[in-house]
């Protein structure tokens, strides 16, 4: 499944090995893995929890992909996506994107991030020394989302 | 076909809204000029109280219809799940 939403952790190398499948026309793998800090907004942060909309998120999710599909000529991607509760250090979440190039798999992948922080249901709690707290949406990642608005596709 | 009575539409609350709100989800039966987001949002601000802290114009509340991302122009139809919650924090 290329967009998956568990509670389990991931072996990044299974992951990206499985994700390459062998195929000798990839030519690049781009990568990112997000993870748990233990501050944020200037608390230390002991854990959190991510909640999600069962039934909108791997759709979201699922068109987040489809759309770098038609963007790039990219091979094949996957979203890794965890929900539950976690730990600081602990992974969230897996992008992986393979291609005959690196520009369009470094491209495809941050666009990738760049839509799920700002489109996928998903809303973190976290737990702090003074309590719990929902995480607050950043205008950075509303930004980031908006420049490939008007992005053109890389040199192959 | 549309109920002249009105229209019967789930709703689902997620997140810090849910907890604003005490509740995760309710089915309502709005009045037949309530057939938008904008004017659902509205309907729904007007219990006063939660609703109307956190729905008045210019909240950031973010709104799905049938699992797809919607404005305040979207239109609503019985039958239709309506989830509202805050901006998302994935990643």
């Amino acid at each position: 499944m290329p967009v998956r939403v568990q509670r389990e952790d991931f072996d990044v190398g299974h992951e990206l090995a499985a994700l390459r499948d062998g195929d000798p026309a990839v030519g690049a793998v781009a990568a990112f893995i997000g993870t748990v800090r233990d501050v944020n907004a200037d608390s230390s942060v002991s854990g959190m929890t991510l909640e999600h909309y069962p039934g909108m998120t791997e759709k979201a999710l699922d068109a987040i992909v489809a759309e770098a599909k038609a963007r790039w000529n990219i091979l094949q991607a996957l979203v890794i996506h965890r929900v539950g509760p976690l730990k600081p250090a602990d992974q969230i979440v897996l992008v992986g994107v393979t291609s005959a190039h690196r520009g369009e798999a470094f491209a495809a992948c941050e666009f990738i991030m760049d839509y799920l922080k700002t489109r996928a249901p998903f809303w973190k709690k976290e737990e702090t020394a003074s309590g719990t707290r929902w995480v607050e949406a950043r205008a950075s990642d509303d930004a980031a989302a908006a420049r490939w608005q008007s992005t053109t596709k890389p040199v192959p | 076909m549309r109920d002249s009575a009105g229209t019967t539409v789930s709703l689902v609350y997620l997140a810090r809204l849910r907890e604003a709100f005490g509740a995760a989800s309710e089915r309502i039966e709005a009045p037949a000029h309530v057939n938008t987001v904008g004017s659902l949002r509205a309907w729904l601000a007007a219990r006063g109280g939660a609703w109307a802290t956190e729905l008045a114009p210019g909240r950031a509340v973010r709104v799905a219809v049938n699992h797809d991302l919607a404005n305040a122009d979207t239109p609503i139809a019985p039958g239709d799940e309506v989830a509202i919650f805050p901006p998302v924090t994935g990643g």
